[in-house]
């Protein structure tokens, strides 16, 4: 198999591209260690920090963001997830709004306050 | 009113220059025409901001609040929605607000931290009909998160900007769909990181070197047609398609917003558009003061911030009768080096910063800095991109005479 993605550690954005098989994997393109190890974890376990918005029962909205980075593959679940909720007032930044949100370890938490938006 | 430093603008480089002032005991004056302080950083919802400055990686909100709190617990005088409507060449600014209502202040100092305002469909000559649901990507911003409302379903962008890329995935999150990003130029402006994260994870295709040609639709857009671009970025009448769509976000540059000393007698730059500045942040008008992207545009806030505090904390010294300024010793730039910043420095202790930035994506190559006839600083670069803001330090004791960089 072959798994392709450009590193994203430096301005430089090698070309990346893995080929082998589970315990002997060989990274190509990359000029440096960071590449090797950024292409690793790309193609194992990539990990995205999700942020998005959150609704306030007033109608307005506030910005949220997971509190460390979740599972690539789960970010549109969190984010449908997220539409379901509904934010009491006041939200305070840093709150936590979801605990473990899908069981992903990861609390989704107000990045701003609804009372410094609002008016 | 009567203030030492009067700073015009509540952004992060408004922000900055006013905390920097205040600490060096000067009585400051923050003057903000939005409802809050953080300018802009209050829509960018997303994260990535304060490695540099903070050391860990925040939302823009969360980084506007680290210097909110701080202010809040100082005697800065900041004032809402408030409009500063002129600066007479002798530091009197008029300015409107609802607390105060039309006022004078007399400052010592001013900064200029008004940051700078996107490039519209009329500053890049869009041809087609006038539909709804042509957006510029900051304003599309500011609807989506800070309002809650979507601004369409099926988009394309123009121009392949950091804002730009950022939108394609907070439209993705939000279940609109990015049919294509367009980019005039044969490279990207926009980090490397954003291009991965905000456009190949969604499988949004990026096309270099490729424009808008005319945009359609009747009370709404309905679609729009595009072409290759050949090397003089004239749109190639062969290579002409049609992509249907609701929505346009131009992510096409952004111009500092000078206006308001448009009738002063400042030096400008045609270069950066803002002022020319020496290495205090200040202008050609004794007292006034500019930093952030009123001056220059920044990829990183965390700049715009480390830049404020220089332009706040001599704006106090100037206001003090403190800041020493003796002969002048420019700064130019050339062979690929689009331009450097400050214009001026001063000899005398310690070491200056000098920011630069390059016209064009280049690789392996070598800068020279010259003072007089010496070579004062070289350093390789691997890879330089005119997205992305470098820097070097020069030390003062070096300087010889005028100051070039160079790329070799």
């Amino acid at each position: 198999m072959e798994f392709k993605t450009i590193c994203i550690r430096c301005p430089a954005g090698c070309p990346l591209t893995v080929t082998g098989e589970a315990g002997k994997y060989v990274v190509g393109g990359n000029t440096c260690k960071r590449g090797e190890s950024y292409a690793l974890s790309e193609m194992l376990s990539p990990e995205r920090t999700v942020t998005s918005l959150a609704a306030v029962e007033d109608g307005s909205v506030v910005p949220v963001k997971s509190s460390r980075p979740i599972a690539k593959d789960k970010v549109f679940a969190v984010l449908k997830e997220l539409k379901k909720f509904r934010a009491k007032l006041p939200v305070e930044q840093g709150q936590v709004l979801i605990a473990n949100v899908l069981g992903t370890g990861a609390d989704i938490i107000a990045t701003d306050s609804g009372k410094r938006r609002a008016g | 009113m009567r203030y030492d430093v009067a700073v015009i603008g509540g952004g992060p480089a408004g922000m900055a220059a006013a905390l920097a002032a205040q600490k060096k005991g000067a009585s400051v004056v923050l003057l903000e025409r939005d409802k809050r302080l953080g300018g802009i950083l209050n829509q960018c919802i997303h994260n990535g901001f304060g490695l540099h400055y903070f050391g860990e990686e925040l939302t823009g909100p969360e980084y506007a609040a680290r210097f909110i709190e701080k202010i809040e617990k100082t005697d800065v005088k900041v004032l809402l929605e408030a409009m500063v409507l002129d600066i007479e060449p002798d530091l009197t600014l008029t300015a409107l607000c609802p607390s105060e209502g039309l006022i004078n202040i007399e400052a010592s100092a001013v900064v200029l931290a008004m940051g700078c305002r996107e490039r519209t469909a009329g500053a890049i000559n869009l041809l087609g009909s006038r539909p709804a649901g042509v957006y510029t990507a900051g304003m599309a911003q500011k609807i989506i998160n800070g309002s809650g409302y979507l601004v369409g379903k099926k988009a394309v962008i123009l121009g392949s900007g950091d804002i730009g890329l950022i939108m394609a995935r907070r439209l993705t999150y939000e279940g609109a769909e990015v049919k294509l990003v367009l980019e005039l130029m044969p490279y990207s402006t926009g980090l490397k990181r954003n291009i991965a994260q905000c456009l190949d994870d969604f499988q949004i295709p990026l096309l270099y070197s490729h424009t808008i040609t005319k945009i359609v639709g009747k009370p709404r857009l309905t679609g729009l047609y595009y072409a290759e671009v050949d090397e003089k970025l004239r749109p190639k009448p062969e290579t002409e398609k049609f992509i249907e769509c609701d929505t346009l976000l131009l992510s096409v540059g952004l111009i500092p917003e000078n206006d308001l000393v448009a009738n002063l007698d400042i030096q400008m730059s045609p270069i950066t558009a803002g002022a020319v500045v020496d290495e205090y942040r200040g202008t050609s008008v004794a007292g006034l003061f500019s930093a952030g992207n009123v001056l220059h545009v920044h990829d990183l806030v965390d700049n715009v911030s480390a830049e404020a505090e220089i332009a706040g904390a001599a704006a106090a010294d100037y206001a003090a009768g403190k800041l020493k300024t003796d002969e002048k010793i420019a700064v130019t730039a050339s062979g690929g080096v689009r331009y450097a910043l400050p214009q001026y420095v001063y000899r005398g202790e310690g070491s200056v910063k000098i920011y630069f930035r390059v016209g064009e994506a280049m690789r392996n190559k070598r800068l020279v800095v010259t003072s007089g006839s010496k070579t004062v600083f070289t350093k390789r670069y691997f890879v330089l991109s005119p997205g992305e803001m470098e820097s070097i330090t020069i030390n003062k004791s070096e300087i010889e005479g005028n100051i070039e960089l160079k790329l070799e």
